[in-house]
């Protein structure tokens, strides 16, 4: 009760509330086709890319949600560029790990050259949903919703490539064309979950809510469903505790969407017992 | 040149840190190589987490953060290898296990900075980004020792371990232990990974575990050839990133060396590109 009383009178509480469903409800459905086509690790290294795009916007002094976009849609066309040559898997992995140790640097450097605290790298990698601005609410919303309008547009195709290539193939669906879609959709995504969970825990609102969701249940629309209302969950608990706590969304979040999860596996052990 | 050397050398805490980032840098260079070739980097990625928060819940309970992370690295490297082959864990378990473990040194993280106020804020920085220029004395003697222990075996058991690698079922047949070597390998991997996590960081750690044994191996293919190249670049890689950071003091000493880690994979990925063996 108290806690709707002081909604009702702190606007950054609002924008904290509103920025975080909005988000919560787009990293539900993208990262649902994201696990779909196994592109979980994609989404992780999309996510802290963000966090040197965030950092040297705030050391240029334009506005961080486009740094976390910009670095997050650039890094989605390398990939994209990467997987067109197929390139080799060990190789790959090392790619992967040297990038990702790369952007953490890059961001850490950015942050220190930045007459700013040095702790406001921890907000940009862990989250710090109580300093969202009207302005960023309203980007985030607009982002969101052409996300999802793409998603609805390309679903039925991209859901028949992603499950069958070669037949989708043969009906006439261009897979490589969605392919590239779809990395820049959850470059997208994974800028704005950044934004609410930090670049470290993107992961947590994009994958763990899908994988619980299809742990549950087979059925698309359900799953998708399920997926949208396990993030709101994590992203409102975590809100309550911020504010009624002041402990860290960063935390709350994560383990939201884990245990969750670890429910959902010993729910399918009890079931097929 | 050498004036600038001269007096980067005249500083305690620069001496301290090329001697504890050289013993960091040998150690990551020989066990990066093994990693890449056992095609175990999930582990580095996996170490690296625990790290932070192990760092954070040792200083938490009020005890040295050393513990904990050695604890934490060490003890994880030994589960990992216990569940091995038989628990071939998906990517989004393993994700999720990683944000979890992640969310709580974040929990911590806030715990401590709200209990202890002040000049401990830049705890959380330390832990995820390193602090090599602000080892004391005896931090650099146990890093030197540690570094030196896991070096030397790792250079022990590396031909069984080569040999393990290359070919398991052979090297089983022959009588080596593969099982036993592969817990050793990665507990010695948790050792240096704690080590590198007080010059790097938790979150850099991986890219000097990565970036200077695969340069070396995109370059030679001999293996014992390629890990010596390997403990070059990265050395290479910490003398020049230390000596970066101290004539510019604004340019992090983790970032120099993970950016010029980085660069050489990059250089020899371009050198191997532009004339194929």
């Amino acid at each position: 009760m108290e806690l709707l009383r002081d909604l009702a009178e702190f606007e950054f509480m609002r924008n904290a509330l509103a920025a975080a469903t909005v988000v919560a409800i787009g990293s539900a459905v993208v990262g649902w086709f994201a696990v779909l086509r196994r592109a979980t690790f994609t989404v992780h290294t999309l996510a802290i890319v963000g966090f040197p795009g965030a950092s040297l916007a705030a050391l240029l002094g334009v506005s961080v949600s486009l740094g976390y976009l910009a670095f997050a849609i650039a890094a989605a066309a390398v990939i994209a560029s990467a997987e067109a040559r197929g390139a080799g898997q060990r190789e790959e992995t090392a790619v992967v790990g040297t990038v990702q140790a790369l952007a953490l640097s890059s961001g850490f450097l950015f942050v220190s050259l930045s007459a700013r605290n040095v702790s406001s790298s921890q907000a940009l990698l862990f989250g710090n949903v109580l300093g969202v601005t009207q302005a960023q609410v309203w980007l985030l919303a607009a982002v969101t919703a052409v996300v999802l309008t793409v998603l609805a547009a390309v679903g039925r195709p991209l859901l028949f490539a992603s499950l069958d290539r070669e037949v989708a193939t043969a009906r006439g669906v261009r897979p490589q064309l969605l392919d590239v879609l779809f990395l820049a959709l959850l470059g997208v995504a994974a800028a704005t979950a950044s934004q609410i969970t930090g670049s470290l825990l993107a992961f947590a609102l994009l994958v763990i809510p899908a994988a619980t969701a299809r742990l549950l249940t087979s059925r698309l629309g359900w799953s998708i469903a399920i997926s949208v209302v396990l993030a709101l969950l994590a992203t409102w608990t975590g809100l309550a505790a911020a504010f009624a706590a002041d402990w860290p969304i960063g935390f709350a979040v994560p383990t939201v969407a884990f245990g969750a999860y670890v429910a959902a596996h010993a729910l399918r052990l009890a079931r097929s017992a | 040149m050498l004036a600038l050397v001269t007096e980067m050398l005249s500083h305690e805490f620069m001496r301290n840190a090329f001697l504890a980032g050289t013993a960091v840098a040998v150690a990551c260079g020989l066990a990066g190589s093994f990693i890449l070739l056992r095609g175990q980097l999930f582990a580095g990625d996996a170490l690296s987490h625990v790290a932070f928060t192990g760092t954070l819940a040792a200083l938490l309970l009020g005890v040295d953060g050393r513990l904990g992370l050695y604890g934490g690295t060490v003890g994880v490297a030994a589960l990992l290898a216990l569940l091995g082959s038989r628990a071939r864990a998906d990517d989004v378990a393993i994700g999720s296990v990683f944000a979890f473990v992640l969310g709580v040194g974040v929990l911590l993280l806030s715990m401590f900075t709200a209990t202890m106020s002040g000049a401990n804020s830049s705890v959380g920085t330390a832990a995820l980004f390193g602090s090599i220029l602000g080892l004391d004395t005896g931090a650099v003697r146990v890093i030197v020792s540690v570094g030196a222990l896991a070096s030397l075996a790792l250079v022990v058991v590396a031909r069984p371990l080569l040999f393990a690698t290359l070919d398991e079922g052979v090297a089983a047949a022959r009588g080596v232990p593969t099982r036993a070597l592969g817990v050793a390998f990665l507990v010695i991997v948790g050792v240096v990974a704690a080590e590198a996590a007080q010059a790097v960081g938790a979150l850099l750690l991986l890219g000097l575990l990565a970036a200077p044994a695969a340069a070396a191996q995109v370059l030679v293919r001999r293996p014992y050839v390629a890990m010596a190249l390997a403990v070059a670049v990265a050395v290479g890689a910490m003398w020049l990133g230390l000596a970066a950071s101290f004539a510019l003091p604004s340019v992090p000493p983790s970032f120099a060396v993970i950016a010029l880690a980085a660069v050489s994979y990059a250089v020899a990925g371009g050198y191997r590109w532009l004339r194929p063996a």
